[in-house]
């Protein structure tokens, strides 16, 4: 097939830079996006195809929409009204905004974690086992395992394991991140969200966050918001610049840090702006 | 004053400290502020009081049997509370079972659930019911509410309910339509706009981010509803509902139409009783000055006084506590 340049749409080209990247398959397939917020359009005809298993970030100055693009993903916009969305978001192919899909069952499979710490004002078991029991009918032992199983995988466990009985309030903020971290995976999403997951934190909290993220890539899907451009470039594969409401430059992460192909991608990067 | 003589002030050097205008009106408004707080503190402590001073012959003559025995005979000048006490308590509970999740429901609607165009209507209506005088209610009680009780609803609980082990007992006898039901209903509605508009402000001071946090992991609306907003603000909700309880137990106009005036403690629900309020609302115009019976009806007073000052004060802590925290 012969390809001339200028009939590759952004779809398709979105698409064909992932093929490039290790060869994975997209997992989220953002075709057409518009979103708004009562008149207000704050997405523009978003297209892009984030890769299985692999770390996606989302960078861009303030109001530029990648928060807005994250809280589709999983339809939390839909708590609020005069919200909506247009445009097409597939999820293993399956349309998540069409009519007759539950919002409840894309959180579960699409799960989030928030740019504070967000623990619930129970017990540590509690507010992992939580989530669980909404969804899943377990043993006493299987819950058990479950919860040590996340908690593990967030690398907290061993901090934690001594005083699972104790209020979540009373971790640190780094910890309560992880906390959220492994609630959110406990339900077994298959893919996380994290909008500015720290942000709120010391550096060191947040160097053990990434390293998280790093580990998690293995069996999660995951999306990241950053205001951080070194942190995304530290730990992503594939990285999105947003501007105004527009995806602006979509390409593997050493591409846009190294050699962006828009003049305002690089303005952005090298801090001439945002 | 000039903008001048503003800035000329500080360096003409001729004020002293303690000189200068507002001194005296502010002493004096700080004085009727002050004498303004403490004439409610004096009023409270005055009726208390003269409560207990009228209501000290009947307890000096019948005891503390007075708060456990049930004869109430004006003609054999015997006084007892235990029938009152029963009545007023027995009635604000019902109200209570029924207001505290039918207002947690309304307050849920109001605050989560309901679409923006149509929380204001809602909410308006709703304290609008606040606004109707407690004789209206009495009124409407005893004509429209106690005679559909009767014919309709006390019949079928009584048939489908008699039969039930313990909780039998609650639910037989006659269908009369008035009685301790009936007024735990009516109660219940009035009691309803005040704790809706209380578990309105307590659900809005439950952070957003907790609740999408919840719903991030796939919980429906009702969980996030039970298991995150209802135990955030537990503490402010059951001050909430104490604060409703306080109300119900004052209660007089309502109650004293509804509740059936009868002197005696039954343990079915459809049957007539009497509260503190009623009691007093009834028998106070007939009681001689200086007679045991209104001494008897200034203890009863002053009782319920004491037990709603506890009830108030313990529900403005937790009240306070929570939403402060």
């Amino acid at each position: 097939m012969n390809l001339n340049p200028s009939d590759i749409t952004p779809a398709m080209r979105s698409t064909l830079a992932h093929e490039q990247i290790n060869g994975a398959k997209p997992k989220i397939q953002v075709e057409n996006l518009n979103f708004f917020y009562g008149d207000n359009q704050a997405l523009h005809g978003i297209d892009m195809a984030i890769p299985e298993k692999r770390v996606t970030a989302m960078i861009g100055p303030s109001g530029c929409g990648k928060s807005t693009l994250l809280r589709v993903l999983n339809r939390m916009y839909d708590l609020y009204p005069g919200q909506r969305a247009q445009g097409r978001v597939l999820l293993d192919g399956e349309d998540i905004l069409a009519k007759g899909v539950r919002a409840t069952t894309v959180r579960t499979r699409v799960g989030m974690v928030f740019q504070k710490p967000t623990p619930f004002p129970m017990s540590i078991w509690d507010n992992i086992a939580y989530g669980i029991k909404l969804h899943e009918n377990l043993s006493k032992a299987d819950l058990e395992a479950r919860i040590e199983w996340c908690l593990t995988k967030a690398a907290i466990w061993t901090e934690v394991k001594d005083r699972l009985n104790r209020s979540a309030i009373g971790l640190s903020g780094g910890q309560q991140q992880r906390l959220c971290i492994a609630r959110t995976i406990a339900v077994k999403p298959e893919v996380v969200l994290l909008d500015e997951p720290t942000s709120a934190l010391d550096p060191i909290s947040t160097a053990r966050i990434e390293e998280l993220i790093d580990e998690l890539k293995s069996e999660f899907t995951i999306v990241i918001v950053t205001h951080n451009m070194q942190q995304a470039a530290r730990c992503s594969d594939v990285t999105g610049f947003f501007l105004l409401g527009k995806l602006i430059e979509f390409e593997a992460t050493n591409d846009i840090f190294l050699s962006p192909k828009q003049q305002k991608t690089q303005d952005y990067i090298t801090g001439r702006f945002g | 004053m000039t903008a001048d003589t503003l800035i000329d002030r500080p360096g003409t050097g001729t004020g002293r400290l303690k000189d200068g205008k507002g001194g005296t009106a502010d002493i004096i408004f700080r004085f009727a502020l002050t004498m303004a707080a403490t004439l409610v503190l004096l009023v409270i402590a005055a009726i208390m009081l003269l409560l207990l001073r009228g209501g000290l012959p009947a307890l000096m003559k019948f005891g503390p049997e007075f708060f456990i025995t049930t004869d109430w005979d004006p003609n054999n000048e015997i006084f007892s509370a235990g029938v009152m006490l029963y009545g007023t308590i027995a009635t604000a509970i019902i109200a209570i079972l029924v207001a505290v999740p039918a207002s947690l429901g309304i307050s849920f609607f109001l605050t989560e659930v309901a679409p923006q165009v149509i929380r204001r209507p809602v909410g308006i209506a709703i304290q609008l019911l606040a606004a109707v005088p407690s004789i209206i209610f009495g009124m409407w009680g005893f004509y429209v509410v106690a005679p559909i009780m009767r014919d309709l609803v006390q019949p079928a609980l009584i048939s489908g309910l008699h039969w039930l082990p313990v909780v039998g007992y609650l639910f037989a006898g006659p269908a009369k339509g008035t009685g301790i039901l009936t007024t735990g209903l009516i109660l219940a509605l009035m009691i309803l706009p005040f704790m809706t508009a209380l578990f309105v402000e307590v659900l809005e001071s439950v952070p957003g981010v907790i609740k999408e946090a919840s719903y991030g992991i796939g919980s429906t609306t009702f969980e996030v509803f039970t298991t995150v907003s209802v135990p955030y603000g537990r503490t402010a909700i059951i001050g909430a509902a104490m604060l409703g309880l306080g109300r119900a137990l004052g209660e007089t106009m309502a109650v004293t139409f509804v509740i059936g005036n009868a002197n005696r403690i039954s343990a079915s629900l459809m049957a007539s009783g009497a509260s503190i309020s009623s009691v007093i609302a009834n028998q106070f115009n007939e009681s001689a000055p200086g007679s045991l019976l209104q001494s008897s009806l200034l203890l009863l007073g002053f009782t319920l006084f004491v037990i709603s000052f506890i009830v108030l004060a313990l529900a403005r802590y937790l009240v306070r506590n929570r939403l402060k925290g």
